[in-house]
């Protein structure tokens, strides 16, 4: 568990430092917005870990609640922060791309609010958390909320289709990419980068999570 | 004590602000714009109300005075046109042949009054084609 976890974060290291070099010096500047381009590298690589976090909240919180184990909990808490914060990476990336580009920090668009909400509902899905009396309720809580809270991800996916947005949509869809080459490179490696970071991250997250209910209990018996 | 006090005004400052965002999604999100050729064919309803109208910047219509801060240009869907004025310099990125939105009213002579423009940014990404 532990050698894996440092492997996975060895490899995070070392493609973000490639994604970093990519991102910023050995992919071209955009024709339209010029060097802003490059604030995609990270902006979405954020927002997708941001759906990685919600889809392992909705798979752990269902399985906790259907299978009771501890488990399953600590996956989803550890989650559900990353959850938070990755959402909060992407709206923070995406602003700071709208200002130049778009000429606002933000505007009423529906990808702009289902995002915020989506960080608003893991910030309340957090605090359940520490709020409630019981640990075990405000666990079920919580999963419930997840998994409600999960449901707005392909909301924030389609908006840019379902929905007249200023949000361009998806550059890279399947058999039509909109995106020159060194470009899709660039995003890829960050895209990989990023999915590694995560793992990593809910590895240790998960392990920390279960020294302390292991330090609790003993707390607890003694 | 202290802190579940400190957790309660966290949990009603992140409910108020999800509602906030909701009431201000509902009345923005669904239609974030209308094009030229829906804002013609309900002109007379659109007339001195907030509209937000997107669409091309013709080529060559727009007109920029320094002197006087007025920028006018033409907003198009391809079937419908519509002319803009708005005072202020145009943003960083404005440019004739992209998409541009604006926020204003629609006055009596036909002319959107604009307050604010955002440039509207496609899903399409290149670097840039050297000049001849």
């Amino acid at each position: 568990m532990r050698s894996l976890s440092s492997l996975v974060g060895g490899a995070a290291v070392i493609l973000l430092a490639a994604g970093l070099y990519v991102g910023l010096v050995a992919s071209p500047p955009d024709a339209f917005q010029g060097d802003y381009v490059r604030i995609m590298y990270v902006h979405v690589p954020s927002a997708f870990v941001a759906y990685l976090a919600v889809g392992t909240v909705f798979v752990a919180s269902i399985l906790y609640l259907w299978r009771g184990r501890e488990v399953y909990d600590h996956v989803a808490h550890s989650a559900g922060e990353l959850a938070a914060l990755f959402t909060a990476l992407a709206l923070a990336g995406g602003m700071i791309w709208g200002k130049p580009v778009w000429g606002t920090w933000w505007t009423w668009d529906a990808r702009l609010v289902t995002t915020a909400i989506l960080f608003l509902i893991f910030a309340g899905y957090l605090l359940v958390r520490e709020l409630a009396e019981d640990r075990r309720r405000g666990a079920r809580l919580a999963a419930v909320i997840g998994i409600i809270g999960a449901l707005d991800v392909p909301i924030i996916h389609y908006s840019v289709v379902w929905f007249r947005t200023l949000h361009q949509p998806a550059s890279i869809v399947r058999g039509d990419i909109k995106m020159a080459p060194p470009m899709v490179t660039a995003l890829m490696i960050n895209l990989l980068a990023f999915a590694l970071l995560y793992l990593y991250l809910l590895l240790q997250r998960v392990r920390l999570e279960r020294l302390e209910a292991a330090g609790a209990a003993a707390g607890a018996e003694s | 004590m202290m802190r579940r006090t400190r957790l309660l005004i966290a949990a009603v400052v992140v409910v108020a602000a999800l509602i906030y965002v909701i009431i201000g999604g509902i009345r923005g999100a669904v239609v974030y714009y209308i094009t030229p050729s829906e804002l013609l064919a309900q002109a007379e309803q659109a007339r001195e109300k907030t509209i937000r109208v997107g669409g091309r910047v013709v080529p060559g219509s727009k007109t920029w005075d320094p002197a006087t801060q007025e920028l006018r240009f033409r907003l198009t869907d391809g079937s419908a046109t519509v002319a803009v004025q708005y005072h202020g310099a145009p943003p960083g990125l404005f440019t004739e042949g992209q998409g541009a939105i604006v926020e204003g009213s629609w006055d009596q002579a036909g002319v959107v009054r604009a307050r604010s423009i955002i440039v509207k940014h496609s899903e399409e990404y290149a670097p840039p084609t050297p000049r001849p």
